[in-house]
């Protein structure tokens, strides 16, 4: 097949990349330009898409003999990515980008791309599984590195995106990567791995917020509605954040609080103690199935932020909405975060987050949908 | 890879004459710094010396006034810092420098280097839609407060669309308020007459590369008259002004590129014009509405250069096409600057008045003395599956397509 290798300039996207010529595809590199204004060199694990990514990129194609392009989708990310980060703080959710960028981004306008221009398929270093089944289906499972697995942020794919992808790494535990790319000669073999928000370079995701909406002053509120201290801008609270509430009084008892609530409509933060976190009804929006879309309810294991742990649940699909009911209650679930569906290591699909309640009673200020 | 492509971007490099590769391996192979006064060192200086002497001939220079250099970002940077500096060391008020808009980085992002550290007022000269910059936009500019003005430059002829400036012309008013000009004739050298002394300028920057000669070096030609605070300092070997132990071999490999470019320059533009023509022509005819940019005339190699064929193809992105091209054997460029291995939309286009949009479906071909017919077909033959893949890339890719 032709392949477009996504390579990053990073460890991984090379030795896909290798693995995809050695499978014998037909390989072009293309390394997505996503900065409107890139640095020039890269600073620690922060930060994406430098000029010295590009070239390091570039290096590893000319090793392994393959051509090499940077294809400009820096409009194309800040308005689907990067904007809708903006649009979902504002509102009072919490984004996962990754999921956002592989949504519309990498497995959308650049497949779209690709398809265009005579390839047939992206492959990345994502570590996840594909899995072919006999009728020629796909199935995307886990990776075997499960601390690596990042299945989570390609819950988003469908079952035709899902047919036009790679990701040759899912077999693969990283330290064996890193081993590979320097038996491959590969000098990006020890180069750091990214972590964090590739477009918030310092990792100041409340500072960086604050530049793009300025100063929002507002109270922030215990479940009774007292206010308990103030805030510069509910957009920057997340549903189970515990740091920086910076509360004048102490609650009685003493304990810890946490946000429990954003409101944008009020400008308001919502804080209580930490049993009220516990959620265990899920109402998810956006669903996107990898595969067919389970009928009736269905038992699952449901993750709700990467790298988080999964939860035993049961699961009813209705249309665009889904239902997870989740075996015990989970801490910190956030309106705008994604909740993947697993089947053993198999993912069955994901949704949106619109709402995270507890079965028993909640004391008033039920987390409003988004 | 591809055993046999079709190479179509002459304006980015060309591929060495073999009498050029010869004349430089043999001087390889000999020992000799040119500074050096034993018997070693005296044939290394007299390799430099004759290379000088034909460089001047053929510029119609004289051999003192051809500075070597390691190419023409180079030469650019020398002329202009070197000219402003003593310029204004002469004189404080002399900050204005004045500039076309459709200059090669190595000229604009100088100015704007010495704008944003040095003082100096950039005063851009604005072009008309084939790229041309007018005599009296020079005047205008420079009438407006003669004793400001450190230097003028103006590039001979353009590096992505071709279009040949008046040169003498704008050389002759600037002489007339006895303004030093400089010309960046990269791009012109070999294939449109060039003439310094009868030019009227003070300063033109010349390349290696461009006319068969090896990379890496070039040279600034500069009025014996002409005074250049040094960018770089050290042995001082060219004329106290550029300092670094002269690269013999490549020079050698330079002046014979030289010699060969002049001897063969009538003919060889007049087979060019003709490649060029049938080229644009050709990705007319092809049914895409294909526009061709600048000051094109069939059969006129004064007013473009010879070599340059300048496209623009709708609801393309030009990078789109440059790689279709070149998965199809078809090696050209966009013309404009990269960002990181991004083509960005041309400042060329864009002072000629094209809207960015349009600017990005920018493809150049430019030919040289290896072009020949088949090229030209194996362009023509390509196109149509490349344009029509690159529209469908677009409208894929197409910001306005979210959620």
């Amino acid at each position: 097949m032709r392949v477009v290798a996504a390579m990053s300039g990073g460890v991984d996207s090379a030795v896909a990349a290798a693995r995809l010529v050695e499978a014998g595809h037909e390989v072009v590199g293309v390394h997505l330009a996503l900065s409107q204004n890139p640095a020039t060199l890269r600073e620690s694990a922060r930060g994406c898409c430098t000029i010295e990514d590009a070239s390091d990129a570039r290096r590893v194609a000319d090793m392994i003999g393959i051509p090499f392009y940077v294809w400009d989708m820096a409009a194309r990310f800040r308005t689907d990515v990067v904007q809708d980060f903006i649009a979902e703080y504002a509102a009072g959710r919490t984004p996962n980008p990754c999921l956002r960028c592989n949504e519309k981004i990498k497995f959308a306008a650049l497949l779209d791309k690709a398809r265009a221009l005579g390839f047939d398929a992206v492959g990345t270093g994502h570590y996840a599984q594909i899995v072919e089944l006999p009728s020629g289906a796909r199935e995307l499972h886990r990776a075997v590195d499960m601390g690596k697995d990042q299945s989570y942020v390609l819950g988003v794919l469908n079952a035709d995106q899902l047919a036009r992808s790679f990701f040759p790494l899912g077999d693969t535990t990283k330290p064996r990567v890193r081993a590979e790319a320097a038996a491959r000669g590969f000098f990006v073999a020890a180069k750091p791995d990214s972590h964090d928000i590739c477009f918030i370079p310092d990792g100041d995701t409340r500072k960086w917020l604050t530049e793009r909406l300025g100063e929002q002053p507002g109270d922030i509120v215990d479940v009774h509605g007292t206010t308990v201290g103030q805030h510069r801008g509910a957009y920057a609270f997340t549903v189970g954040q515990r740091r920086g509430l910076r509360l004048g009084q102490p609650a009685v008892g003493g304990e810890p609080r946490y946000v429990v609530e954003v409101q944008p409509g009020a400008n308001t933060v919502v804080v209580a103690a930490g049993e009220l976190l516990g959620v265990d009804v899920i109402t998810g929006t956006h669903a996107r199935w990898c595969g067919p879309a389970p009928e009736g309810v269905v038992s699952v294991g449901a993750q709700v932020r990467a790298h988080g742990e999964e939860i035993p649940a049961t699961a009813w699909a209705d249309g665009e909405q889904v239902e997870v009911h989740l075996q015990r209650p989970v801490r910190g679930v956030a309106p705008g975060q994604c909740v993947v569906l697993y089947d053993g290591t198999r993912v069955v699909g994901s949704a949106t987050i619109a709402r995270a309640t507890a079965n028993r009673a909640v004391a008033s200020g039920s987390p409003a949908a988004g | 890879m591809l055993d046999s492509f079709v190479y179509l971007d002459h304006g980015a490099t060309t591929p060495m004459l073999p009498e050029a590769i010869e004349a430089m391996t043999a001087q390889m192979a000999t020992v000799g710094n040119a500074s050096s006064l034993h018997t070693s060192g005296r044939l290394g200086r007299r390799v430099v010396e004759e290379s000088r002497e034909t460089i001047a001939q053929a510029m119609g220079a004289r051999p003192s006034e051809v500075l070597f250099t390691s190419g023409g970002t180079e030469s650019d940077n020398l002329a202009i810092k070197g000219t402003f500096w003593a310029r204004r060391d002469a004189d404080p008020r002399r900050v204005r420098i004045l500039v076309s808009v459709v200059e090669h980085h190595a000229v604009m992002d100088c100015v704007d280097f010495l704008q944003a550290h040095e003082g100096a007022k950039v005063i851009w000269l604005e072009v008309d839609e084939v790229g041309r910059v007018h005599p009296e936009t020079v005047r205008a500019a420079i009438e407006n407060d003669p004793d400001t003005v450190a230097l003028v430059s103006v590039m001979w002829a353009n590096n992505e669309v071709g279009t040949v400036q008046p040169i003498a012309e704008i050389a002759a008013i600037c002489r007339e308020f006895a303004i030093p000009v400089h010309s960046d004739a990269v791009q012109a050298v070999g294939q449109v007459e060039v003439d310094f002394t009868g030019s009227g300028l003070d300063l033109l920057s010349i390349s290696g590369h461009k006319i068969g000669g090896p990379q890496g070096v070039g040279a600034l030609l500069a009025r014996r008259d002409a005074t250049l605070v040094p960018l770089t300092h050290g042995g001082g070997q060219e004329r106290q002004v550029r300092s670094g132990s002269l690269d013999v071999p490549a020079i050698r490999g330079f002046a014979v590129a030289m010699r060969h470019a002049m001897a063969n320059r009538v003919v060889g533009t007049q087979r060019l014009i003709t490649l060029r023509d049938t080229l644009i022509r050709g990705a007319q005819d092809a049914g895409f509405g294909v526009q061709v940019t600048g000051d094109w005339q069939p059969g006129d190699g004064i007013g473009r250069l010879p070599g340059n064929a300048h496209l623009l193809v709708p609801g393309c992105d030009g990078d789109s096409l440059l790689y279709l091209l070149d998965a199809a054997g078809v090696q050209c460029s966009t013309g404009s600057a990269c960002q990181a291995g991004v083509p960005q939309p041309s400042h060329v286009l864009l002072a000629m008045g094209m809207s960015e949009q349009k600017a990005r479906g920018a493809l150049r071909l430019t030919l040289g003395h290896t072009s020949t017919t088949a090229d030209v077909d194996a362009f023509l033959a390509a196109l149509p599956a490349a344009v029509e893949r690159a529209q469908r890339a677009q409208v894929a890719t197409s910001t306005t397509q979210t959620r």
